[in-house]
């Protein structure tokens, strides 16, 4: 069916636009004008309440929000008058009136879009005071986000966010007038209710009311330790965005560059959790295996995204048997240089730090989790170590953003440095392990070696076109000589949810079901680089693949030091020591 | 409830029962209630008249009460004003004699010469 | 036999009076005088004199009996009922004349009031169906289900309704719009949540005669393709929903509610929710909101209700009012409604009269009477021979009327150019000795607390206005005060997402048109030229009057006050806080307060 253009005069001059195109998409994409906004996400959060975006509409008595009046046919706007400039100021200036006036030190000022704003609508002067009586209280109980609700603008992209997109709804509005602010129930704080530490809300929140829980002082101080090895482990989805953070264009490929700067860092060894990743994919890979084979419990659903774990866990506690006991590439990564490496180094394990570089605020939650000792647990006889001694497999975990920081308090000019490799032996991987970072890259992976392990054969085509994209729920079917393999692929836990009420109902059509917490998949995590480009992530998934497709090893059971592990140390996928280390349980969080 | 019919037939019941509270623009009638008149059976006089008016299907006079006329030697009195005529007063009204000036007076506008007592100067 | 009618009002202001112990004592006294089978006890919805209340009218007679106690109600039945004897102590007193009047109709307060919203109200028993009916109430439906429902629309157009829960929108268009729109299934609801301080129009119609709004309620979900409706209550009103529930169970009994409704084939129903103490909940998306479940904050318009309303249906919202208006429009035709009124806003409207006027209470009055009649004529002038000063309308959306407008007819579109509303009818007189500043901030206060706060200018803007007013009235104006008021209002009114804050500067708006003078004098004299604002008083002690008693320096909670026995006082302004005791212990007369 054709869409009706209409048409419409902005500013004075006359353009055809599509029916149904607000004022806002209709100036930005036909006349070339940005109105400015601050609480309008699209899709997500269209309320209105920052009332930024007035234009004047001719007819109108008041002035309109263009964010979400529709153009109809014949209308006149006018962006830039008077009277909307006045508003536009005025409504800001309300706004910074309650603001803290700690801009030189806020860790947001950089890209604080409030700041942004005063700016673009010309604020010299804030006329009004301060009304807020009181100052609230920061919510310090997550350990992987911290909230400051003086610095809320009550904009609700957080709200929406959590409610819409992640279908968690931890957060709300509380209260009413200008005593409202987001808060969780009966304001017990992110750390006691529902929220599974995603960082979606710390992505849109247009000023530094949502931050990351910091560890970039413990890492400094771990550093600066002669004692101590400093390890460090980084994502795959971080090598594809960090440039961003140093002005590379949006999916730049800067793995070398990031390698060389953690380096210049001082750490001691620059590892690649891409290599745990590999060894994730073997557990899983032979896990999926032995269920299918000996009946087990279907469908299988990946483990490695804490968000979805924690999400599991408090909404469908029934059927976490069907998640896999693997760990994530983190965790697992910390065991094995804790335990495999330490003891290859010969070094003492109470003097390995590792820290990993993560896309995702929920991995700070996770390295905390009681069960993620095991190296602890490994070593606690051979050395004679009391229960009050025991140690975290990963030490530290910082988000893409903290190591920029990092590395632009170390002075290193980014965009410029030499590219260099990561050490050996947790250093190498396959093109199947980077493609973790994109929603379906775990599923790929899996399939690259499940398929060659089932058949004895090897895949043609090594790319599942059917499970790439950044649709919410993707499915495909996989003919593995003759058994069809039914898999489903979500990102975002709205769209988990949708999944796993099927699988609650015992009516999941599915056998294996890959599960990331943020949409996107971890390209789109809390800890990325915050972006206000709408196709970035699109951007950073192209440069996942290119990265996939240009790896000389592309299956993770090629991957030589993955052999090398297993002959050496874990036996066989599934051992009864691959199950010790590199296996976990999960807890019943429904009545938290 | 099926239908207007039905509606029309309750309106009219509950009508009578608010009788009381309808204007009543054609005539008055006043019961002289003092304590000579209660003494020489106002009360029933008053009833019967109410009784009367009921039988007769006259809904557009009021009935109501005074203190003592100043006739007390022929009590129970009644004041009888018809709209746009003299009011007259009539006396000794018992039972039998309160329904014939319902009926002859109210009712047909013949006003009972032998009942009454006292009327207004034409 | 019964042969008298006692009604009793029973509105709010009457119960709050005592009117159960006058009920109970007028039935005691019944009893023991042995006449309870002869008189009936009704208790009705509000008379409307609410300043003269608790009220017994006896019936035939008519006579309007006016502040009843438990022991004077015994009088009724002992002087009245039994020997005859009109209690004159209990009559309606004429201030002018001085004149007793017997008979409620011929009270100056009712005689130019058109009752037809409030038709039923103060005549019958709200719980009795029978009584509604009698008074031809649900004729109207039935003639409806006989029309089609464009008829129907076409007659609510034709009338010129216009709704009366402030906004002034033409109803009948209102009801076109739902009809027309697409999507199923379609919702009718009545908006009882009534916020505005001072207002109880709607309760009284609620509490009063129910059944009108169910009767019109039926009739336009009829009309524009609904079957179930939702009549929104705010909780403060636990009579009306007690009252309101008894007439849908009657109702449903009587086959006006339900399946198949007088055998039409249309199906309907009504269920009440109920509001949870929220002024913006009377702002129609708000109130969508609140009906589903989640917070009471408005929504973006357009899309308006009528298009995508509760749960995205189309959805027709009227005020109570409005509703009750409709059962007579159906039986006597547009015209007759249009019959009173003025030609672009034909009708009624029932205004609640309150403030510094003698007779308070509910009027309903064609639209075009001016304010001199409302105040002076039925509301029977201002108390204590002081002056008038303006007229508040339209809550605290509102502004004000100044005396220079007394005769100026008032309707929706005439107080519109005063800079003012009609709103759902608040009318709160003023007399000389208001300060102007202090009601304004009165209301933006109301506003602040009120305002739900998704919308940046009214959260905050509403609040740094109120924040200003508050410093003017303690004497802490600024020289370019006036000017940042007129800023802020203009933008808040210019921008905030609804009605609540749209309209929220009005009442400073229209202060700061008609009585600049006032705000000046607060900022530049730090003077309250009514004497109405605490801080900027000063209370002094005249010599000649003070007699040394040492009365106000005891009681003095600051020990301001100094002075020997029998000598005259004086007040020490820098230690005193205005609390204003000394002036209230006084028996000379010797503190003077400016």
């Amino acid at each position: 069916m054709e869409t009706r253009m209409l048409n419409v005069r902005i500013n004075g001059r006359a353009y055809e636009v599509p029916e149904g195109i607000t004022i806002l998409k209709a100036a930005q994409e036909y006349a070339n004008i940005d109105i400015p906004t601050l609480c309008y996400l699209e899709g997500i959060s269209e309320e209105g309440a920052c009332a930024i975006c007035v234009v004047e509409v001719k007819g109108a008595k008041n002035l309109q929000r263009a964010c979400v009046v529709k153009v109809t046919d014949g209308m006149e706007v006018w962006t830039n008058t008077a009277r909307v400039r006045e508003a536009r100021k005025l409504n800001v200036e309300l706004l910074l009136a309650n603001h803290p006036t700690d801009c030189f030190t806020c860790e947001k000022n950089q890209i604080c879009r409030l700041r942004e704003l005063a700016a673009e609508v010309g604020v010299r002067e804030v006329e009004f005071p301060r009304t807020r009586s009181e100052w609230l209280p920061f919510d310090e109980t997550s350990l992987s986000l911290i909230r400051d609700p003086n610095k809320c603008v009550l904009c609700r992209r957080c709200v929406n966010v959590c409610a819409k997109v992640q279908s968690v709804y931890a957060i709300d509005i509380v209260g009413r007038g200008s005593n409202s602010m987001v808060s969780t129930f009966l304001d017990e704080g992110l750390g006691n209710v529902e929220c599974v530490n995603c960082g979606q809300c710390l992505l849109v929140c247009p000023t530094g009311a949502i931050t990351e829980r910091s560890e970039i002082p413990g890492v400094w101080k771990a550093l600066g330790n002669p004692d101590k090895v400093v390890v460090v482990e980084t994502a795959p989805a971080v090598r594809v965005a960090i440039g961003e953070e140093f002005g590379m264009p949006d999916g730049t490929q800067a793995t070398g560059k990031m390698v060389a700067a953690l380096r210049g860092l001082g750490f001691n060894q620059v590892f690649d959790t891409d290599f745990s990743a590999d060894l994730t994919i073997m557990e899983e890979g032979y896990e999926l295996i032995g269920r299918l084979k000996n009946g087990g419990t279907l469908p299988l659903i990946t483990s490695c995204s804490p968000g979805w774990i924690k999400f599991a866990e408090t909404f469908f506690p029934n059927v976490l048997d069907h998640v896999s006991s693997c760990k994530s590439p983190q965790q697992m990564f910390g065991t094995v240089t804790k335990t495999y490496w330490a003891e290859k180094m010969g070094l003492d394990p109470r003097n390995v730090v590792v820290v990993s570089i993560m896309p995702c605020t929920a991995k700070k939650f996770e390295k905390e989790r009681p069960e993620m000792k095991t190296a602890f647990h490994y070593w606690q006889e051979k050395l004679g170590l009391r229960d009050d001694e025991a140690f975290n497999d990963v030490d530290y975990v910082l988000t893409t953003r903290e190591a920029a920081q990092m590395i632009r308090e170390s002075g290193m000019d980014f965009a410029n440095l030499p590219d260099e490799e990561f050490d050996r032996p947790l250093g190498e991987s396959s093109g199947a392990a980077v493609i973790f970072g994109a929603t379906g890259g775990v599923m790929e992976a899996a399939l690259r070696t499940g398929y060659e392990v089932l058949t004895n054969r090897t895949l043609e085509k090594l790319e599942f076109e059917d499970v790439r994209g950044l649709a919410g729920i993707k499915s495909a079917e996989v003919d593995i000589d003759g058994t069809i393999l039914r898999v489903a692929v979500a990102n975002g836990l709205g769209n988990a949810r949708a999944l796993m009420d099927q699988v609650q109902k015992g009516e999941s059509p599915y056998q294996f079901i890959e599960i990331m917490c943020c949409p996107g998949g971890c390209l789109g995590g809390g800890g990325q680089p915050i972006s206000d480009h709408p196709d970035v992530k699109q951007r950073r998934a192209e440069a996942i693949y290119r990265e996939d497709a240009g790896k000389p090893i592309r299956k993770s059971h090629e991957n030589p030091e993955i052999l090398e592990i297993y002959k050496e140390f874990l036996g066989e996928p599934n051992s009864e020591k691959a199950h010790h280390l590199l296996h976990t349980e999960y807890c019943d969080r429904s009545c938290d | 409830m099926k239908s207007l019919e039905e509606l029309k037939r309750i309106k009219e019941e509950t009508l009578k029962e608010m009788d009381l509270r309808q204007a009543k623009e054609r005539g008055k009638i006043v019961v002289a209630m003092g304590t000579c008149g209660i003494a020489a059976g106002a009360k029933d006089t008053l009833l019967s008249i109410i009784d009367e008016l009921d039988k007769q299907g006259i809904h557009d006079v009021k009935v109501v009460q005074s203190g003592c006329m100043g006739l007390c030697d022929r009590e129970p009195t009644v004041e009888v004003s018809m709209k746009d005529q003299p009011a007259v007063v009539y006396g000794d009204v018992d039972d039998a004699n309160a329904r014939r000036i319902i009926r002859e007076h109210v009712g047909a506008g013949k006003v009972v010469a032998d009942l009454v007592i006292k009327r207004e100067n034409i | 036999m019964i042969r008298n009618e006692l009604l009793i009002c029973a509105g709010g202001a009457c119960i709050t009076s005592g009117e159960k112990s006058v009920k109970d004592a007028l039935i005691e006294e019944l009893n023991s005088h042995s006449i309870q089978e002869e008189v009936q006890v009704i208790e009705t919805g509000c008379m409307g004199a609410c300043d003269l209340g608790p009220i017994v009218v006896v019936y035939p007679e008519g006579t309007f009996y006016q502040k009843v106690t438990p022991e004077t109600a015994r009088l009724i039945v002992s002087e009245h009922l039994v020997k005859g004897r009109v209690v004159e102590s209990l009559l309606y007193t004429e201030p002018e004349t001085q004149q007793k009047v017997a008979s409620g109709a011929e009270i100056p307060f009712y005689t130019r009031q058109v009752k037809r919203v409030l038709r039923n109200c103060g005549v019958i028993d709200p719980l009795s169906i029978e009584e509604y009916i009698a008074r031809d109430g649900y004729f109207a439906l039935a003639t409806a289900l006989e029309m089609s429902p464009e008829d129907i629309i076409g007659v609510v157009t034709e009338s010129g309704l216009r709704g009366r829960g402030g906004a002034g929108f033409p109803t009948g268009f209102k009801w076109k719009a739902t009809r027309d729109a697409k999507g199923s299934p379609k919702y009718v609801v009545c908006n009882g949540d009534e916020g505005d301080p001072g207002a109880f129009m709607d309760r009284s119609v609620l509490e009063g005669d129910p059944h009108s709004v169910i009767e019109a309620m039926t009739i336009a979900g009829y009309a524009v393709g609904a079957q179930r409706g939702y009549m929104y209550v705010r909780a403060e009103y636990p009579l009306a929903i007690e009252r309101f529930e008894w007439a849908l169970r009657k109702a449903r009994e009587y086959g006006f509610l339900g399946e198949n409704i007088l055998g039409s084939g249309f199906s309907f129903d009504i269920e009440i929710r109920i509001g949870a103490g929220a002024f913006v909940c009377g702002e129609e998306t708000a109130l969508l909101r609140s009906i589903e479940g989640k917070r009471g904050t408005p929504s973006v318009k357009p899309p308006f209700p009528a298009q995508a309303g509760l749960w995205n249906r189309p959805t027709l919202i009227n005020n109570v009012e409005t509703y009750a208006n409709i059962p007579q429009i159906i039986t006597k035709g547009a015209q007759w409604f249009r019959s009173v009124g003025s030609p672009k806003s034909p009708g009624t409207k029932v205004f609640a009269l309150a403030g510094n006027v003698q007779n308070t209470g509910l009027v309903e009055v064609p639209m075009g009477t001016t304010l001199r009649e409302l105040v002076f004529d039925i509301g029977g002038g201002i108390p204590g021979g002081k002056k008038f000063k303006a007229a508040q309308t339209g809550g605290p959306s509102g502004g004000v009327i100044t005396a220079d407008y007394l005769d100026m007819p008032i309707d929706f579109d005439t107080v519109k150019e005063l800079g003012t509303i009609m709103g759902s009818g608040g009318l709160i007189i003023l007399d000389e000795d208001s300060c102007m500043v202090d009601v304004a901030k009165f209301y933006l206060g109301f506003t602040v607390d009120e305002s739900c706060g998704k919308c940046t200018p009214c959260r905050e803007g509403t609040r740094q206005m109120y924040h200003t007013m508050e410093r003017i009235c303690e004497g802490k104006g600024r020289d370019g005060d006036i000017e940042q008021l007129s800023r802020l209002a203009e933008v808040v009114r210019d921008t905030s997402l609804c009605g609540l804050g749209q309209s929220a500067p009005n009442p400073v708006l229209s202060t700061l048109r008609f009585y600049q003078d006032e705000y000046r004098a607060h900022i530049y004299d730090k003077k309250c030229p009514s004497h109405v604002c605490k801080h900027l008083l000063t209370y002094s002690v005249s010599a000649d009057k003070c007699v040394g008693c040492t009365a106000c320096a005891r009681q003095c909670p600051s020990h301001a006050i100094s002075g020997e026995v029998k000598k005259a006082h004086v007040i020490d302004q820098s230690k005193c806080s205005k609390c204003g005791t000394c002036y209230e212990v006084c028996r000379f007369g010797a503190i003077q307060k400016e």
